[in-house]
């Protein structure tokens, strides 16, 4: 059930959240640090691309949450079902769709998995069994609560991994879905990403209850609190999630206790928080930073993991490239998948 | 004085009722309170209570009696002291119920006169249907059968097409449209929801992106405004958004517009509401066989579909042709009434004021060829078009509000692809500019009304 109750004020530490950090295996450990530095890297290019005016529109980087979709993915089996809001980058990469195709879909391109139509907030996959991508605050929260009902009428194992923010969680919608998940017991783990901000303000200023594990309390859904900078402290969370809804005992609410390091979006200065406070959790709890200490504390070398950033940057280089040299969307396509034929 | 217990109205929209069961007999002792008999209405079977004390003296409507009208005398009950013999001093019943002195409606500068009377109850009539093949056997059924009948066959076809919705299951629907759907496909398929639309319409949507086929039941399109964002950003753009890779069948159907005497904020029709949206398909049937036709249609589309009802219409009854599956077509509007001096365009309930107006119009040698959009997007131009080249003058006729409606997109239709044949403006006919009020009389003068609809006509026949 929840975690002892907690300042959500706090900055999340390597000592919050319940305490079972599983240990990683050096190859989990090389995996974690691979994935999170993709999405970073590939955040960092996706700003960049903005400021020279090849992505448009509202573009919302997960740069400083990275190791809350790393862990819970591989908390994961292939089947479950991922949806999330408008903060999407990162959740896609991690379900492993191509980075070509996320970055030329911010860009605009025919080869962007929405065919450009889509843009940052909006983009799919059914290949990878990712939901979007949606751009209406909390909307997520029910269309994830219907991917589990989907799960239990085909009476499957499959889970519904359902994230939201903590300024989402104050939406009606929410509670409804709930209020359905565990009344009809469905596999959906409802993963807040609690970043302290919900666009310009702070937690304490925005939501009554602050512990957000305790969200579902008046509906008897168990919660814990998750230090959502530990890749490892979401994995063990995640694990346990997971391993509830697949035994068919209704849903699970996990919050990660996370950070944005980058406004709400590419427009945002940022004025309700210090420079000051940004630097402290960079410094002190960097997801990134936290794995790589780890690793060379295990002996990995310094030219190892450079090597890792190299084949990183790479990746996310032709991505960049791809995605500024590719195609507009043909005219012709204004008028297509409006409807299904 | 003995008392009269008259045949209640058990619901906004019944007229009148079967006296199913006398659960007391002549004779015996009521007190306040007791249940004495049991109505069935076009909803459900509801218990009457007694709400004088004395005994029942005399059994006026014998239990089994179907079709007994609202406010017959059904029963006396004799107060302490009296007997058998002073039921003779009980008073005529009253026919109907008496009504107020109608205040005079208010004229307006400009337009229509307000009609004397709301048209009485209509008959789902229908022309013959180009769908049906000569010679097909007919079976008569209610609206509500058809939609039930319509569900029931798409759920024996495909096991991914389920029900869910506030009342669907246990209870057999608030409007009992789905009856027996329970019993029938078990509580997997039929699922009572809890009473938040916001939050089963986005489930049915995010369920239907996995490919299921939900139909979502609002028990009335006026709560459905509580879902309207899942509706519209979730279902209705997902494929566009997805670059066709993630689609949304799915059916939102239930009542909308007008029933009776339920006020503002459970009288709205939403046809041009949702009408305006890429990605919706939406359908408001008038006839049975339309509802049922177009129902199995909208269950098997890949898109997600709004299929309008209207409560008034439930109950009444129609032909529906006998076939192992009847569809109607999407996006095909039909000649219900073929003619040739004006064009009266139309759907659900406003055919209803439609084809008595053209019955009225008849009589004095005017010719109207009345269509039945049937399905409001896509409209079907083609027929609207093809009609006005032909006569030269049309009017449509809509519950609906006027400011942006439907009948306001299909004269701009008309406009763009027919001015030249137009001998006249084409003139609406719709619901009043006002929230819809509960006081009688002036609901009625809130919606369209048959002499409205004559008179519009007239205007556009120079006559």
């Amino acid at each position: 059930m929840a975690a002892p109750k907690k300042s959500a004020a706090k900055e999340p530490t390597a000592e919050t959240g319940n305490g079972s950090i599983a240990e990683f295996t050096k190859e989990q450990e090389l995996k974690a640090l691979r994935d999170m530095l993709l999405i970073r890297r590939f955040e960092e290019k996706a700003g960049q691309l903005y400021g020279m005016g090849a992505i448009g529109g509202f573009c919302h980087l997960y740069i400083g949450q990275e190791a809350v979709v790393v862990g819970m993915q591989m908390a994961l089996k292939k089947g479950d079902e991922v949806i999330t809001g408008y903060r999407d980058h990162g959740h896609m990469l991690a379900c492993g769709m191509d980075p070509k195709g996320v970055m030329a879909e911010l860009t605009g391109r025919r080869g962007g998995y929405s065919k450009g139509k889509g843009g940052s907030m909006h983009m799919f996959s059914r290949a990878e069994n990712f939901y979007g991508g949606h751009g209406i605050v909390g909307a997520q929260v029910s269309l994830g609560t219907g991917l589990a009902f989907a799960n239990r009428y085909r009476g499957n194992d499959f889970v519904s991994l359902t994230y939201f923010g903590d300024g989402a969680a104050n939406q009606g919608q929410v509670y409804e879905s709930f209020n359905m998940a565990e009344l009809w017991k469905l596999p959906v783990v409802y993963v807040i990403e609690n970043n302290r901000y919900a666009m310009g303000t702070a937690v304490t200023r925005a939501s009554a209850q602050q512990d957000f594990s305790k969200r579902g309390v008046s509906f008897n859904i168990p919660g814990e609190q998750v230090d959502g900078m530990d890749v490892r402290a979401v994995k063990a969370a995640g694990d346990k999630a997971i391993a509830w809804c697949r035994a068919g005992k209704g849903p699970y609410i996990l919050e990660m206790q996370t950070y944005r390091y980058r406004g709400h979006s590419m427009s945002d200065p940022a004025k309700y928080r210090t420079r000051e406070e940004v630097e402290k959790v960079r410094h002190d709890s960097d997801p990134i930073e936290q794995v790589r200490n780890r690793l060379l504390a295990a002996k990995i070398t310094e030219e190892d993991l450079k090597k890792i950033d190299a084949e990183v940057r790479e990746i996310v280089n032709a991505a960049a490239d791809f995605a500024q040299h590719d195609a507009e969307p043909d005219p012709s396509e204004l008028y297509t998948d409006v409807y299904r034929h | 004085m003995p008392i009269q217990v008259l045949m209640p109205a058990l619901s906004p929209t019944m007229e009148k009722g079967n006296l199913a069961k006398w659960l007391k007999k002549e004779g015996e002792p009521i007190k306040s309170g007791d249940v004495i008999a049991e109505i069935e209405t076009d909803k459900a079977t509801m218990e009457v209570e007694a709400t004088d004390e004395g005994t029942l003296g005399k059994i006026l409507i014998p239990e089994g009696t179907a079709d007994v009208a609202v406010n017959t005398p059904i029963a006396t009950i004799l107060a302490d002291g009296e007997s058998a013999a002073d039921l003779a001093k009980v008073p005529p019943a009253p026919a109907k119920q008496e009504k107020p002195a109608e205040s005079a409606p208010p004229v307006e500068a400009k337009g229509p006169a307000p009609a004397p009377a709301a048209p009485a109850a209509p008959q789902a009539v229908a022309a013959p249907d180009p769908e049906v093949p000569a010679g097909t056997e007919m079976i008569t059924q209610t609206i509500r059968e058809a939609l039930r009948d319509a569900m029931a066959e798409e759920m024996r076809r495909d096991p991914d097409v389920f029900i869910m919705g506030e009342e669907v299951a246990e209870y057999q629907g608030a409007y009992k449209v789905t009856q027996g759907l329970l019993q029938e496909f078990g509580d997997r398929r039929v699922i009572d929801t809890p009473i938040t639309e916001h939050g089963f319409a986005g489930v049915g949507v995010g369920a239907a992106m996995t490919g299921l086929k939900p139909i979502v039941e609002f028990m009335t399109f006026n709560f459905a405004m509580q879902a309207i964002d899942q509706i519209i950003n979730s279902a209705a753009k997902t494929l566009y958004m997805s670059g066709g890779q993630m689609g949304c069948a799915i059916v939102f159907r239930g009542p909308n517009g007008a029933a009776a005497r339920v006020a503002a904020q459970h009288s709205q029709d939403y046809s041009a509401w949702y009408s305006q949206i890429p990605g919706l398909k939406v359908i408001a049937p008038y006839s049975a066989a339309d509802y049922k036709g177009l129902l199995k249609a909208a269950i098997r589309d890949p898109n997600p579909v709004i299929f309008l009802e209207n409560e008034m219409l439930y109950g009444h009854t129609g032909e529906v042709p006998k076939l192992n599956d009847f569809i109607v077509p999407i996006g095909k509007a039909r000649i219900a009434r073929p003619g040739s001096h004006v064009t009266l365009v139309s759907w659900s309930m406003g055919m209803s004021y439609a084809l008595k107006a053209a019955d009225e119009l008849a009589k004095e040698g005017i010719e109207a060829e009345v269509i039945d959009l049937r399905t409001i997007r896509p409209m079907d131009s083609e027929t609207i078009i093809a009609s006005v080249k032909k006569t030269g003058r049309a009017v449509t006729v809509e519950e609906g509000w006027q400011q942006s409606g439907v009948g306001a997109e299909v004269a701009a239709r008309i406009m763009e692809h027919a001015f030249d044949y137009l001998d006249a403006p084409v003139l609406r006919v719709s619901g009043k500019d006002v929230p819809m009020p509960y006081a009688a009389n002036l609901e009625k003068l809130a919606l369209p009304s048959v002499a409205e609809v004559v008179q519009a006509v007239k205007a556009v026949c120079y006559r």
